[in-house]
């Protein structure tokens, strides 16, 4: 890909790509890079959310009503998760800027074993709804009057836990390939971009459970 | 790619001939290079999109639905729709002219992410392959608008394939304008500030701002369309409570400002063009870079004018109304300035220019008659008319494949190093301008006088003027189909084109044509102003080698 | 020029567990708030509660709060298109009912 007549200028760390002039404009790129593609995620979701607030606005009690079948307990514990998971992906971030490879995999690995936790709770409420006929579809089945706007629920209950799911499953697998990288002693307190801007990632999908639990969990929960 | 050549320059190859074989084609990371992987896609795409338009125009010819069925009828203008949109005019100048030039005009070996550029020419050919085989199988007939719920609940056609393709392929874009946007922020040559940036650069950067963060919203549309349809998740059903309308609130954030993405690099195009051929600098370069922003912006609140007659609310498309006249204004800006460019300019009329000119006057046309649509009193009833057929025609084909076409044969010496046949090029020119106007300047007055869009037959009283546009049309597939012939004949026997064969300002055009892969023996710096034509002539360089790519400008006063 | 990070220094870990406690207890708030009949004000409080997570989240794990000036342009562009979307599309949706017209 070079050009050989072109001198091939010692260019350094063996992280910066040829066509970058230092390691600093290079994460400076990296840096907005993965801020823009995480603006594209709040429009993606975002596009998701637009659907679960119209509909909430035109159907509060049918929408209260459905969200009573979601298990606050095992959402919030989720919740929880998440957070606990957050801390250990900035403690992650922090190891691998001060030059620490053993607390970087370990923190690294925390989070992944809390992002697992998080999907294997996520799939046994999944499973509750199923065996509740609570997915839409043919067979939903819905006690009680609001049926239809009910499933209306459901359908966006699922679709974005769904979507949320899947982001956490890619996550996961980025984590693993930060764990691969770290253990070959690729970061330093020079470079450890990756780990940086996975951990903005993770924290994303962090937030947007921020914002879908109290809006399908918590709605209408008092009396 | 081609034969071994002489080596016309000195020891540098440049990126044609730096590496041979499939392979370093198809696992390049060299932007010029996967710009040619756009331009044969893109190409491929056009056509057939063409081929579509030419059934449609031959069904049109008789008043009765005779050709085909109306079902088949509504698979030809929905698979025109789909391809001319979303694998023609989205990618087209952006992944083709915008990939090859931007790291130039920059100063730049390459784009920010260079893999990211490859993947998402691989993901655009996926999603490409994923939409012609839903074409294949079972076709597609919601319109390139899939409205529901006939997209979800009712069409027997492949609509999840063609979803899966559309989703696949908003991807594409939406790498390229990341791609854009941080390579325009955080690698321009030292010396090179936002205002001495060429006009492509600006209009290049709002197109991105537009994909990244429009495109996203039509992907999650088109994925809850899909889950509809496969699951019956219903979100868009209005026997579940849902409402049709939010369907289109969601596509139309996303497709009004798309028609921005697919004219805004075709202004910034125009822009280096009309400089370029009145020697002059641009009249009002602030109000130009800026205009691009506020078109991109301004393009984001304008969306619910292409659902007046939806069942929107009418307080809504009142809000709608204002604010589509408010987004005509930076366009008009540009128009004024580009004409007042030209005034006391040294105008020649090359290819490129006549392209120029075909444009400013096209889109100027296409322009004016949207500002009849954005008021909603004259909406309403040439909605879902040939007024509108009409209208969006005038500004994607009068104005955005002008300017593209335009675009490339203003650059072709520089990605081919050969210069294209001049005479023809001017004759196909003007085919395509006689042709464009004669297929759909009558559609005004057919939409005008009430003919619907998306319909087989119509009545008698409409042929004559159906026939003038079917005529126009197949004078316009020759004016598409000669500069196919003399580009290709040119990078094997057109003549050697020496690094600025036009004399025109902007970095591109002080390194080789074709140039190295890494642009340019050393980073340039810049200490000038933008097409600044009226200070001492640019000296055109001849077919050089690296020591002299940079060259000297001298700063304006 | 040292690396320690685009910010040219690492967030003390202080900040990172206060940041952490806030935002448990603020999870066992909204759950609690959620329990107790406030009318309207129910979603007020829980959104509140989230847009402040969120923005702990945002300013200190994500590191905004040392950021530059782009990065925080670009995520408040982020929000306020979203903020469009929404808007634009609820002025439809909210003033359907203005009209009189027997229907939604």
């Amino acid at each position: 890909m070079h050009s050989p007549a072109v001198a091939e200028r010692p260019h350094g760390h063996p992280a910066l790509a040829h066509h970058f002039e230092s390691l600093a404009q290079q994460k400076q790129a990296s840096s907005l890079g993965m801020w823009v593609f995480l603006v594209t995620e709040i429009l993606f979701f975002g596009g998701a959310f637009l659907a679960y607030i119209v509909y909430r606005s035109a159907y509060p009690e049918a929408f209260a009503g459905a969200s009573h079948h979601l298990d606050v307990t095992l959402g919030a514990i989720n919740t929880a998760v998440l957070i606990v998971s957050s801390l250990t992906m900035a403690l992650a971030v922090h190891a691998a800027q001060t030059g620490r490879r053993r607390g970087t995999i370990g923190f690294l690995l925390a989070t992944m074993v809390l992002g697992a936790a998080f999907l294997v709770i996520k799939a046994v409420e999944y499973g509750h709804k199923f065996e509740d006929g609570l997915l839409p579809g043919p067979h939903f089945s819905y006690p009680g009057g609001g049926a239809r706007q009910a499933e209306l629920f459901f359908s966006i209950y699922f679709a974005m836990t769904g979507l949320h799911a899947l982001h956490m499953i890619v996550g996961l697998g980025l984590l693993a390939t930060l764990v691969w990288l770290a253990a070959r002693g690729r970061f330093s307190p020079g470079y450890n971009t990756p780990v940086e801007m996975i951990g903005l990632y993770w924290h994303f999908v962090d937030i947007v459970w921020i914002f879908l639990f109290p809006l399908l969990y918590l709605i209408g929960r008092h009396g | 790619m081609s034969a071994v050549p002489v080596p016309r320059a000195a020891e540098v190859p440049d990126y044609l001939n730096a590496r041979y074989g499939v392979k370093s084609w198809l696992l390049t990371r060299d932007h010029k290079r996967i710009a040619l992987l756009y331009l044969a896609s893109v190409t491929v795409f056009f056509f057939l999109g063409g081929a579509f338009a030419v059934l449609i125009r031959l069904e049109l010819v008789t008043p009765a639905g005779d050709l085909v069925q109306s079902e088949t009828y509504n698979k030809l203008f929905t698979m025109h729709g789909v391809i001319m949109i979303f694998f023609f005019l989205i990618p087209s100048i952006p992944a083709v002219l915008g990939n090859f030039l931007v790291p130039l005009m920059i100063g730049a070996k390459d784009l920010a992410f260079p893999r990211l550029n490859l993947l998402s020419w691989y993901i655009f050919v996926a999603g490409g392959i994923f939409t012609l085989w839903s074409v294949v199988h079972g076709g597609l007939d919601t319109g390139w608008t899939f409205y529901t719920p006939y997209s979800t609940t009712y069409s027997n056609t492949a609509v999840i394939t063609a979803g899966i393709g559309i989703f696949v392929t908003g991807f594409s874009s939406i790498l390229t304008g990341l791609n854009f946007i941080v390579t325009i922020h955080r690698m321009r040559a030292p010396g090179l500030t936002w205002f001495r940036l060429p006009l492509f650069i600006w209009s290049h950067y709002a197109t991105s701002l537009i994909m990244v963060l429009g495109t996203p919203v039509l992907a999650i549309t088109v994925l809850l369309l899909v889950a509809e349809r496969a699951f019956r998740l219903g979100i868009f059903d209005p026997a579940l409570g849902g409402d049709p309308v939010l369907f289109q609130h969601l596509f139309w954030f996303y497709s009004h400002p798309a028609v921005y993405i697919m004219i805004l690099p075709a202004m910034g195009v125009i822009s280096e063009l009309v400089t370029a051929f009145s020697r002059k600098n641009i009249f009002g370069y602030r109000f130009v870079a800026y205009a691009s922003v506020g078109i991109a912006v301004l393009g984001f609140f304008v969306w619910g004018h292409h659902m007046f007659v939806s069942g929107q609310s009418v307080y809504a498309g009142m809000i709608f109304s204002i604010l589509s006249f408010l987004v005509a204004v930076p366009s008009a800006v540009k128009v004024f300035n580009w004409t007042a460019t030209l005034y006391k300019g040294s105008v020649s009329f090359q290819t490129p220019m006549l392209y120029t000119f075909g444009f400013i006057g096209l889109f100027t046309i296409g322009g004016l008659t949207g500002l009849f649509l954005a008021s909603m009193g004259l909406d309403v009833h040439v909605h879902d008319t040939y007024f509108i057929v009409a209208h969006f025609h005038y500004i994607m084909v009068g104005g955005a494949i002008m300017g593209y076409l335009g675009g490339i044969h203003y650059w072709w010496p520089k990605i081919s190093g050969k210069m294209y046949p001049e005479g023809l090029a001017r004759f196909a020119a003007l085919i395509l301008f006689v042709g464009f106007n004669l297929t759909f300047f009558p559609q005004f007055i057919l939409g005008y006088l009430g003919m619907p869009r998306r319909y087989h037959a119509y009545p008698d009283e409409f042929q004559v003027l159906n026939v003038m546009s079917s005529a126009g049309a197949s004078i316009l597939g020759v004016g598409y189909l000669i500069p196919m012939f003399y580009l290709a004949w040119s990078m094997r026997y057109g003549k050697d084109a020496p690094a600025n064969p036009w004399g025109a300002t902007g970095l591109e055009w002080r390194t080789p044509s074709p140039p190295p892969t890494e642009n340019f023996a050393e980073t340039p710096v810049v200490t000038w102003e933008p097409y600044h034509y009226s200070d001492a002539p640019v000296e055109v360089k001849g077919g050089g080698g690296s020591s002299d790519a940079t060259g000297e400008a001298p700063a304006r006063a | 020029m040292a690396e320690a990070g685009i910010h040219g220094h690492t967030v003390p870990l202080r900040v990172y567990f206060g940041v952490f406690g806030a935002l448990m207890v603020l999870t066992a708030v909204t759950v609690a708030v959620a329990f107790m009949d406030l009318g309207p004000w129910n979603t007020i409080v829980a959104m509140g509660i989230a847009v402040t997570k969120a923005t702990l989240v945002i300013l200190f794990f994500m590191h905004v709060r040392y950021s530059d000036r782009l990065t925080r342009i670009v995520v408040a562009a982020g929000f306020f298109w979203f903020a469009i979307l929404v808007v634009l599309t609820l002025s439809d949706f909210l003033s359907r009912p203005w009209l009189g017209v027997p229907g939604r």
